[in-house]
């Protein structure tokens, strides 16, 4: 199961990558959002995969999942839910003011 | 347990969320504010003294025992970083009152500069690697509202370079936590250091160690640096010289704390290649300062130099080296904080940033000048002022180590930054004077030159009193070289390894 998420988890960053690298501001930050996606997926996969229970104490389980990568992956996507959502805002207040989106263009001109 | 130790992190953050609510009350703001960053800087005494009478202080978030909850720790190294942060932050904020503008200050301005403070503090601070993400993210976003507030179009383009270079850092920096905690299994640092020494630093350990040195290289400058000349130069003086004096600091505070508390077990891979990258940093930092005309970019550039500078005292891995490391560090805040309020306030006056297209200021802003010029020869590190002891305990370092290349390195580019400030003075105080007082853009109102005076005078006093600060510099290099202290601080007399 780890070796498939292994893969899986590759290929966002691959993609995310990609998309980085690609010119256009919109498919920069999906860029970023995959590869968050990437990371919260390594994480949950780095706690090990075993099969247990939901970590609740109601549930009867012998042997629980980790909790603790849930925890960690909980605060990583709100804190980059809060980044993607000015980062977007700014990209659209950027494109309102300097009218593009092509990140060539976007280039240090000397006389500002 | 001591409940002082919270409180840099928690005063800072109190303060702003209560300016959230009061936008409009201008007067209000700045005096919770500059309350606020008081009582923090005042804390980080009282915490400097216990912390020399009693030795390390921790606290226990929730009364957890230590590897299960969070730890908050304050050692000698971030207790001296603390009072810096503290002491700088007040003079970048009363110049702010000054420059910064009614319509920036009217839209939380205060607010976010107490919550950078806060995660600055708090990565200080922390014993926890995750939570010492948190507090980096609360920091960055604060950096990256405070790097694009007014919303100039040079603002807006460099901020979201900023923004996408921090997101993709940040991502590594989860990755190599990940990376981490299957290995090890725990997050605390303590923790970390003790079971890193029982499992032996292997190879693979040592890949994540440099995972883990990519990612604070990227936060601190040090040799990714590509995207700091653009950022610093586009927001307005007071939050640049903030964030040339603190935010690279805190990346280099955090390859400190991991390279002498948890992966030190390498040294001749880690701590060489983190040789070998602050003298890569120092050159090409020392180039581009000797290479442009314009005194934003040459700053930026030695805000590089400064970093190259301060890693190559780690890299040496001797207590003289750390030493030198710690003492150039506390100059270092100073400094840059000086450097770019000074700067800031010459583009101010004269309209441009063109070296070429200033001259003279000298007889019109006499005082100026001279803090200037003082400024310059500290940060090159002549003798009497601040930038010294730290170079020179920093080159004996690396030269015990037998490091000669990266100590010569060191020196031959204080030359360069010497050359580079001198050219900046040079152009700007001397020659003839083109614009009398009447035809400059800007005025330069009594009470900006406040915060620049009294730097100018923390930096004269730092390397004249350097005495004074000796046994604070001695435990928190004693502290950085002997995890055991560290280890038995945090975790006490649990047998939990």
């Amino acid at each position: 199961m780890e070796t498939l998420m292994s893969i899986l988890i590759g290929l966002f960053f691959t993609i995310g990558t990609y998309l980085i690298l690609s010119k256009s501001l919109l498919r920069i930050i999906l860029g970023t959002s995959i590869i968050s996606h990437g990371v919260n997926l390594l994480i949950l996969t780095m706690g090990r995969l075993k099969t247990g229970g939901p970590p609740l104490l109601g549930e009867k389980f012998i042997a629980f999942t980790d909790s603790l990568p849930q925890a960690l992956i909980l605060t990583a996507i709100v804190i980059n839910f809060g980044v993607t959502a000015l980062f977007l805002v700014l990209s659209y207040r950027t494109f309102k003011t300097l009218g593009t989106d092509d990140m060539d263009q976007l280039r240090g001109i000397e006389d500002e | 347990m001591n409940n002082i130790v919270i409180l840099p992190i928690i005063i800072p953050a109190i303060a702003g969320l209560i300016l959230v609510i009061f936008r409009k009350s201008v007067g209000f703001q700045r005096l919770v504010s500059i309350l606020a960053i008081l009582v923090m800087g005042f804390v980080s005494v009282i915490l400097m003294g216990q912390i020399r009478r009693e030795g390390i202080q921790t606290l226990q978030a929730g009364g957890w025992a230590p590897p299960f909850g969070i730890s908050i720790v304050a050692d000698m190294f971030s207790a001296l970083l603390l009072l810096s942060t503290g002491t700088v932050a007040l003079f970048c904020l009363l110049f702010a009152f000054q420059s910064v503008g009614k319509e920036r200050e009217a839209y939380y301005f205060y607010p976010l500069f107490l919550f950078l403070i806060t995660g600055v503090n708090g990565s200080f601070l922390t014993g926890d690697l995750f939570n010492l993400f948190v507090c980096f993210e609360v920091m960055l976003i604060s950096s990256y509202v405070l790097i694009s507030l007014g919303g100039t179009k040079l603002q807006l383009r460099e901020s979201i370079k900023y923004i996408l270079i921090n997101v993709v850092s940040s991502s590594l920096f989860l990755l190599a936590i990940a990376y981490l905690y299957a290995m090890i299994g725990t997050l605390n640092l303590a923790h970390l250091s003790i079971r890193v020494a029982e499992a032996g630093q292997d190879s693979l350990m040592t890949t994540v160690a440099l995972l883990f040195l990519i990612v604070f290289g990227m936060k601190a400058a040090l040799f990714l640096f590509f995207w700091l000349p653009g950022s610093y130069s586009a927001p307005p003086t007071a939050i640049a010289a903030i964030f040339a004096a603190l935010l690279t600091k805190v990346g280099i505070y955090a390859i400190f704390r991991m390279f002498t508390l948890v992966f030190y077990h390498e040294p001749q891979i880690t701590h060489l290649l983190i040789g070998i990258l602050g003298a890569i940093t120092m050159i090409l930092g020392a180039i581009g300062a000797v290479a442009y005309w314009d005194i934003k970019k040459i700053l930026t550039y030695n805000v590089i130099v400064g970093v190259g500078f301060i890693i190559a005292g780690l890299a040496s891995f001797t207590s003289t080296g750390m030493m030198g490391s710690i003492y150039y560090l506390i100059h270092d805040i100073f400094i840059k904080a000086l450097i770019f309020l000074l700067g800031g306030t010459i583009i101010h006056l004269t309209g441009t940033s063109k070296l070429n297209e200033i001259s003279g200021l000298i007889r019109n802003h006499p005082y100026l000048g001279w803090i200037f010029f003082i400024a310059a020869l500290s940060l090159a590190g002549i003798p009497p002022l601040s930038g010294f002891l730290g170079k020179v305990f920093i080159t004996r370092g690396t030269f015990e180590t037998g490091y000669y290349w990266l100590g010569a390195i060191g020196l031959i580019t204080s030359l360069m930054v010497l050359y580079s400030i001198m050219k900046v003075f040079m152009n700007v105080f001397w020659g003839e004077t083109y614009l009398s007082k009447e035809m400059e853009k800007g005025k330069a109102k009594g009470p900006i030159m406040f915060p620049l005076g009294f730097l100018t005078a923390i930096t004269i006093s730092l390397g004249l009193g350097a005495e004074g600060i000796h046994e604070y510099v001695r435990l928190a290099t004693e502290g950085l070289l002997n995890p055991n202290l560290y280890i038995e601080a945090v975790m006490g007399g649990n047998q939990i390894r």
